[in-house]
């Protein structure tokens, strides 16, 4: 991707603003070729949203059978939707990431290095604020580390990102000495935000709302997110056509670690601490949601809500299988069998209309 | 060759360890406020017997996983605390790792350097036998901690926590609780550590006899992975699942702080909960009093600090001031203890910061 940044020459010019708009760029020779598309196209994204929503629907029927008092209560959707929050507000930031032709492989450690980072006894004796501003910040600041290793260093955002994967570990591990830092009784202000409720749900699902929104607003809504397509969908093309794809890039990066830090605040609300460990495996439940999402792993395509959906139906998977007695190993298998179906589906349904 | 014969003497008998324990104990209480000390059981050294007076110079080599866990962190400490504490002793610890593969090698470059005694509590004891009984073969005894080597030409001596025993204590405190209350049929909830791990199914085995004598049995059991994140994601899938419950059993006091995040999240307050290893978070919480926290079983790390003891006696050919015997035992195995409000000032210095 980053190859076809320096001019090819042989691509003739385009104006500037044919690309955003959508219209059919010039196909440059070697580029993926692929028009400026958005979301699903043709109907397209509406059927693999129905898709998934019929899976919840049908995991949601196995629950209704196997726990009938329980699973249907308002305390259980609840519970679903704030263990969703923590995933769901990283998994906005990378469908931005990958749908733009990248991958965020750091998610999980920039998300332990935001909390580890907020949770440092210098930071609680500043309070509540300074913490929560302190995570976003973190989590941002980690992201354009990343972004500019990508855009300008012309580093392979997997190489760059497995990296920042690494070190953020290894920095959190360094500053927390290896311990689970809890987040000071004076300052439960965090663990309000996991405790207050609002109409019935607590705070961390409005975050996660609010940041569900965001995203959307943001990709189908703005130049920016019309950009963000046309990044990834062919790289060389959107330069032509005017987009600072290195800016871009670098942006996409910094949103992806942005939702890192407010991933952060939420598992310190959940768990009153800060620790190294959080966020062990997240990226790969992260990628896997984006993916059965809809959202094409080789970018120019794909929609929050897929995503969205993609978490909603691994976390009530976790939730079915606790509810019926099931062992972590079974879901593991179950997760597994559910990315392979989605991907399946996926594909056939992009072949049969074209 | 050796400098002082072990003779079992009468003032051997008198000073030993029974002494030394005591003397621990009454200098713990008396000294709340020495919280830098990293190890209750260190104190003990200066109060010692003819053991402690300087030997044969002996080197010890060590080797423990990576302490990104508040126990394990203290078994570093403690070792690294009572070796300091012997000017005949020179402290050879190699670089802790949770790679299996790494701590081979490590324990193959102590071998290399001809330590004069390895104190190694493996990652998993299966896969580190090999290299154990390479080094007992080398002529150097192996003082095993904890995870237990399955072949008995691997290790000198074994010292470690009673893991049965852990699950026996907590039956007996919740069983004993509920027929208290008369309670026929009672919800009882266990959140296990690793799975796969032997400990782990130690623990449950003791927990699931000691409830049969009750007549009780367990309702529901899940798995966390150790870390605070993972222990408040099952907590609070479980709490979903169970409407009412009468008691929980946790298996350990890290993730714990993730599980009393949940249940403080989720309201609930009809049953009591059990912890385990007896980090000093949840003994505060104990003494304290009003949740639903009531005891912990031990699990005490100062498991590390007694075998460098141990290790040092062996290389300098001594026994024990407390046994008749000439040498030290080929197998000790603490005592696991419930601590709840009543005793929890005795216990408190033995607790752990997590």
């Amino acid at each position: 991707m980053t190859g076809t940044f320096h001019s090819g020459g042989s691509a003739p010019r385009t104006e500037k603003t044919a690309g955003e708009r959508g219209g059919p760029p010039a196909r440059p020779t070697g580029g993926r070729g692929r028009p400026f598309a958005r979301g699903g196209g043709a109907g397209g994204r509406e059927i693999h949203h129905l898709g998934l929503v019929a899976a919840l629907v049908l995991l949601s029927a196995v629950g209704l059978v196997t726990e009938p008092g329980n699973f249907a209560t308002s305390g259980n959707v609840v519970g679903i939707l704030a263990l969703a929050a923590t995933i769901g507000v990283i998994t906005v930031g990378q469908t931005f990431v990958i749908i733009g032709g990248g991958i965020d492989l750091s998610v999980g450690s920039v998300m332990a290095l935001a909390s580890v980072w907020a949770t440092t006894v210098a930071t609680q004796s500043y309070g509540p604020a300074v913490m929560a501003l302190c995570a976003v910040l973190v989590g941002t600041g980690a992201g354009v580390v990343t972004g500019l290793l990508i855009s300008y260093g012309r580093l392979v955002p997997f190489i760059a990102t497995l990296a920042m994967l690494v070190a953020a570990r290894g920095l959190a591990q360094r500053m927390s000495d290896r311990r689970t830092q809890l987040v000071r009784p004076e300052n439960d202000a965090i663990e309000a935000l996991s405790t207050t409720k609002l109409l019935g749900l607590p705070l961390v699902v409005y975050i996660f709302a609010a940041v569900a929104a965001a995203g959307w607003l943001l990709l189908n809504r703005t130049t920016f997110g019309r950009r963000t397509f046309a990044v990834g969908g062919n790289p060389e093309a959107a330069r032509l056509a005017g987009i600072d794809v290195r800016r871009h890039t670098l942006t996409l990066y910094a949103l992806s670690g942005f939702c890192c830090g407010v991933a952060a605040l939420i598992i310190m609300a959940r768990t009153t601490t800060g620790s190294s460990t959080h966020g062990d495996l997240y990226e790969l439940d992260a990628i896997a949601a984006v993916i059965i999402g809809g959202t094409l792993l080789t970018g120019g395509r794909g929609t929050i809500a897929g995503s969205i959906l993609g978490v909603l139906v691994f976390t009530l998977i976790t939730n079915l299988f606790i509810l019926n007695g099931l062992q972590t190993s079974d879901q593991l298998i179950a997760k597994g069998a559910i990315i392979v179906i989605a991907v399946l589906l996926q594909r056939r349904g992009l072949r049969s209309p074209t | 060759m050796r400098d002082q014969s072990p003779r079992p003497t009468r003032r051997g008998v008198l000073f030993g360890g029974a002494v030394v324990a005591a003397g621990s104990l009454a200098a713990a209480c008396t000294s709340n406020s020495a919280k830098d000390d990293p190890s209750p059981a260190a104190q003990a050294g200066s109060l010692g017997g003819d053991n402690d007076k300087p030997g044969k110079q002996v080197t010890i080599g060590f080797s423990a996983p990576a302490a990104d866990h508040g126990w394990i962190a203290a078994i570093a400490k403690n070792a690294e605390g009572q070796a300091k504490k012997y000017k005949d002793v020179t402290f050879k610890p190699v670089e802790p790792t949770n790679d299996i593969n790494q701590q081979i090698s490590a324990v193959e470059s102590l071998i290399r350097a001809k330590v004069d005694v390895l104190v190694i509590l493996p990652n998993d004891g299966e896969q580190l036998n090999q290299v154990a009984r390479k080094a007992m073969d080398a002529g150097i005894p192996v003082v095993n901690l904890d995870r237990v080597f399955p072949d008995k030409l691997s290790y000198r001596t074994w010292v470690g926590g009673d893991n049965y025993g852990m699950g026996v204590s907590a039956g007996h405190y919740i069983g004993k609780k509920l027929k208290g209350k008369g309670a026929s049929n009672p919800v009882i909830v266990e959140i296990q550590g690793i799975a796969t791990l032997p400990l782990t199914q130690d623990r449950s085995k003791g927990f699931a006899d000691a409830l049969k004598s009750y007549g009780y049995t367990v309702t529901a059991k899940q798995d966390a992975k150790f870390t605070v994140e993972s222990g408040n994601q099952v907590a609070s899938n479980l709490l979903q699942a169970h409407k009412k419950i009468d008691a929980l059993w946790n298996h350990d006091d890290d993730q714990g702080v993730g599980v009393l995040a949940a249940i403080k999240q989720s309201g609930r307050k009809e049953f009591f909960m059990v912890g385990g290893a007896g980090s000093a978070n949840a003994m505060r919480e104990i003494k304290t009093g009003g949740g639903v926290l009531e005891a912990t079983v031990t699990y005490p790390p100062t498991m590390a600090a007694s075998a460098i003891k141990l290790g040092r006696l062996i290389a300098q050919g001594k026994g024990m001031a407390d046994l008749v015997e000439l040498q030290v035992p080929q197998s000790i195995t603490l005592a696991s203890e419930t601590v709840f409000k009543d005793n929890v000032d005795t216990y408190m210095p033995l607790g752990f910061e997590s």
